[in-house]
């Protein structure tokens, strides 16, 4: 799937990586505990998050997952931007619930992670 | 090579500086990018530690063609009970360090996984001294 569909899908906005909406994803991990993101091993993997802060980015970053979406309304901060930018990170935001985001990604054929 | 970090404790915003230039620093050596990802989520790991539960901190960082040996060496309030702090669910964290996203007792687990070699040494009252060895050709 491309972000271009999982933007479309979701009814949501890019606000870092707009040049990369061409770009694949394959799996999608939800999570508000970034302890549990830094477990993820695999590659190609989206985060779905509420938690929007810099610690996000910074374990997007560790973890090799080079794109986040902010579910319930959160919004990123221009720092958050700036660093996600830094580091290739696409960045959207979603209005939709973790539960709801999750749901429409997984009927639509993204993998989960296990 | 050697490098050296230092970590503010309570200072969120600038948590995973370090592990941030280690990671760029890996990848501009041409390490293998699964060892590189370990090596950086087990010192991220580490940081956020220092960050969340000490005063102050330093990372000392040394790679040669074998390995990377890194040591953090915290002024802190020290873990009475390392054995208990290192099984999975346990954790002294603040309610602030939950609503970063850590805080769920993941952390030290989360670097024995990552990591070849794992140490931990704690004084109470004075610190906690971490020491990772991560091989290169493992």
């Amino acid at each position: 799937m491309t972000i271009k569909e999982v933007v479309k899908l979701l009814d949501a906005k890019v606000v870092s990586g707009e040049a990369l909406l061409e770009s694949e994803v394959e799996y999608a991990f939800a999570s508000d505990l970034m302890s549990d993101v830094l477990t993820v091993e695999m590659d190609n993997v989206m985060l779905i998050t509420g938690l929007a802060n810099l610690q996000a980015i910074r374990t997007a970053e560790m973890s090799d997952i080079g794109k986040i979406i902010f579910v319930r309304k959160k919004r990123a901060t221009d720092e958050m931007i700036r660093l996600a930018a830094e580091n290739d990170i696409i960045l959207i935001e979603c209005d939709y619930s973790l539960f709801k985001t999750s749901g429409i990604l997984f009927q639509n054929g993204l993998k989960p992670v296990y | 090579m050697h490098f050296e970090f230092n970590v503010e404790g309570g200072n969120f915003s600038k948590a995973g500086t370090a592990s941030s230039q280690l990671k760029k620093i890996l990848k501009q050596l041409n390490v293998d990018p699964r060892i590189v990802k370990r090596v950086v989520v087990a010192l991220y790991e580490a940081e956020v530690n220092i960050v969340a539960h000490a005063f102050s901190g330093t990372i000392y960082i040394d790679i040669d063609t074998e390995k990377i040996e890194i040591k953090l060496v915290d002024e802190g309030p020290g873990i009475p009970d390392i054995e208990l702090a290192m099984q999975q669910g346990y954790s002294t964290a603040s309610p602030e360090v939950r609503e970063m996203g850590f805080g769920a007792g993941m952390g030290l687990p989360n670097m024995k996984n990552n990591t070849d070699r794992l140490l931990v040494t704690s004084e109470v009252g004075k610190g906690t001294t971490v020491e990772m060895t991560t091989y290169l050709n493992s």
